[in-house]
């Protein structure tokens, strides 16, 4: 300490000198500060807001202030809501569907790609695309190709000799139609994870490999794959836990439609508070939603730390 | 022992044989197994820039118009002339919010993550990570309720903060990499200068990370550009972004396919003009940053 007081200043220095010596003597505390000031702000104190408002009774009135009502708004979803469950069953079918094919689809171009040809960068710009253009405008262009009568997807259906499909119309295809636009969006994030993982391998066991007289096959399955592991379990990490809380192409194209048939449990939460103003009742699903986010992220942190 | 000279001779032979007929062969069904992978991919785009420039009768036709139609530019005009849904409007409150939430980003989220990359502060940096998982609509009721009471629902000032919630943790997640990777004997030499650590924060540290700034700052002001969920519920008619604009727009033009078009590509094309210059740091940007949803 007789060196940090040496750089004490004098007292009776203005408070703005002080300041700056508290900067020099503690930029640890001070650097994050204003960042940690915004989180406390708008993350832990909406938390707690979330954990107060779920138990009061709250219609948005200005006349009707909250009403504490316990855990009543809890039982209601668990236990009388016939919209609740089958949400959260769609939430996961959709992510399930959706970013499982997005990790096979995406790992085989990535194996694909894997090689130096001509064009590579200029593939590599593309794949960037979908993953960043504006996800509304993406989803707009995909209501108009999904039209039951004139979209360009019924189009090639028919053109493949298929039967018609009503795409986002029908109750039964709803959900695959939008994970096709998931699927169309994030394979590509798949596909770049896997592609820097593949090139940052290293060579020494393919050259084993290679002198043991290993055929392609037993290269990809024995070798580059479980090397792969780590790599694809992050990318599909982050895939699943925003496939969960997809919202954007969902709210744009369907609204939760056809007869609710898509109505994620984001959507669901969505609609209670700002379509129906119950947001006590809102306040209650969003800590589930929350605790189903955390929870299936903490599950796939393990797997991935067992992967490594 | 033996087996090995016999790959080895094989290998030797595949190599001539495959300079010839062979080789063109494999090449040409490598690029077009590439094409057909990349077609699905590009055709969205491709069908959004022409429909944008089709009239109602054309986007509308049966078999669809792949091309060989007259092109208009009518769908871009409409967009600009139609009073009553002021694209123009949409597209300066739009800049203004996602720069506001850029620069803020960039005012709290360099300072943090210089701490993070230089006292280790492991546990900020889980904390901002779970800003990322966090479902955006736990933000967003207590947000609303809050900015409702305030009076402020409807104005740049709720929209950057909303945003902020989006731009600074992709911002502080880059730039910690970027920190962490500087030499420290630049900063070592600034101090023993006399320099403070303000001084050499500003002067040294930040100039050097320069291209990390630029990168997250466009990355930041492309979550801002795109985010459509915060602004649907905290924006009216004064602040109103253009994806809600536009997903309003489809609500009463929902057949006409140019118009929809070419709002959609108005949208996209900074965002793709901007990812040209960042490139390399949008997946690393994705896998850390910001919200969706």
């Amino acid at each position: 300490m007789p060196q940090g007081a040496a750089r004490l200043p004098a007292p009776g220095r203005s408070p703005w000198s002080r300041l700056a010596a508290f900067v020099e003597r503690r930029p640890d505390k001070v650097f994050p500060a204003p960042a940690i000031a915004f989180l406390l702000l708008t993350m832990l104190f909406p938390v707690a807001y979330t954990l107060y408002m779920s138990v009061q009774q709250w219609e948005f009135s200005a006349l009707d202030p909250p009403t504490y009502i316990g855990l009543q708004n809890y039982a209601n979803y668990l236990f009388n809501d016939p919209r609740f469950w089958p949400s959260v069953w769609r939430t996961f079918y959709f992510t399930l569907l959706a970013v499982s094919v997005e990790t096979v689809l995406g790992v085989a171009i990535a194996l694909i790609f894997n090689r130096e040809f001509l064009g590579k960068g200029l593939i590599r710009t593309i794949f960037l695309f979908p993953m960043v253009a504006t996800p509304v405008a993406i989803a707009l262009v995909w209501a108009t190709m999904f039209d039951p009568n004139l979209g360009v997807l019924g189009y090639f259906v028919e053109q493949l000799g298929l039967p018609p499909i009503s795409w986002t119309s029908d109750s039964r295809w709803v959900l695959p139609s939008l994970a096709l636009v998931d699927i169309w969006e994030w394979t590509p994030f798949i596909t770049l994870i896997t592609l820097a993982g593949l090139s940052s391998l290293p060579s020494e066991p393919y050259e084993a490999a290679r002198i043991d007289g290993a055929s392609p096959r037993q290269i990809l399955w024995d070798l580059t794959l479980p090397m792969l592991r780590p790599t694809i379990v992050v990318a599909v990490l982050f895939r699943a836990i925003d496939a969960l809380k997809t919202f954007d192409i969902i709210q744009v194209i369907t609204q939760g439609g056809a007869d609710y048939s898509s109505e994620t449990l984001n959507i669901y939460t969505f609609q209670n508070a700002f379509n129906y103003y119950h947001l006590g009742y809102a306040s209650a699903i969003l800590v589930f939603f929350f605790m189903l986010v955390m929870g299936v992220s903490i599950l796939l942190l393990r797997v991935r730390r067992a992967a490594e | 022992m033996s087996a090995t000279v016999a790959t080895g001779t094989r290998a030797v032979a595949d190599q001539r044989q495959r300079s010839g007929l062979a080789d063109w062969l494999r090449r040409i069904a490598f690029y077009a197994l590439v094409i057909v992978i990349l077609v699905p991919f590009l055709f969205v785009f491709y069908w959004m820039i022409i429909n944008s420039f089709k009239t109602l009768v054309d986007a509308q036709a049966w078999p669809p118009k792949f091309f060989g139609f007259t092109p208009t530019l009518d769908n871009y005009r409409a967009l600009f002339q139609d009073p009553s849904n002021p694209f123009l409007d949409f597209t300066i409150n739009s800049l203004i919010i996602a720069t506001g939430a850029t620069v803020l980003g960039l005012l709290l989220g360099l300072p943090a993550a210089y701490s993070i990359a230089r006292y280790k502060q492991n546990g900020l940096g889980l904390a901002i990570l779970t800003a990322r998982i966090m479902p955006g609509i736990s933000f967003l009721v207590p947000l609303y309720i809050i900015f409702s009471r305030l009076g402020m629902i409807d104005t740049y000032a709720s929209l950057i903060i909303s945003h902020l919630i989006v731009t600074m943790p992709i911002i502080v997640w880059l730039m910690v990499g970027f920190f962490e990777d500087l030499p420290r004997e630049l900063e070592e030499a600034a101090r023993v200068d006399g320099a403070g650590i303000v001084g050499t924060f500003v002067r040294i540290s930040l100039p050097l990370s320069k291209a990390g700034i630029v990168a997250s700052a466009i990355l930041a002001f492309i979550f801002s550009w795109n985010n459509f969920m915060f602004s649907l519920v905290l924006t009216s008619v004064n602040t109103k972004t253009l994806p809600v604009a536009v997903f309003n727009f489809m609500g009463y033009s929902s057949i006409n396919y140019g118009a929809i078009s070419a709002a959609a590509a108005l949208i996209t094309l900074p965002v793709i003009v901007l990812v040209l210059f960042v490139q390399r740091h949008i997946v690393q940007g994705l896998t850390a940053g910001g919200i969706k949803g």
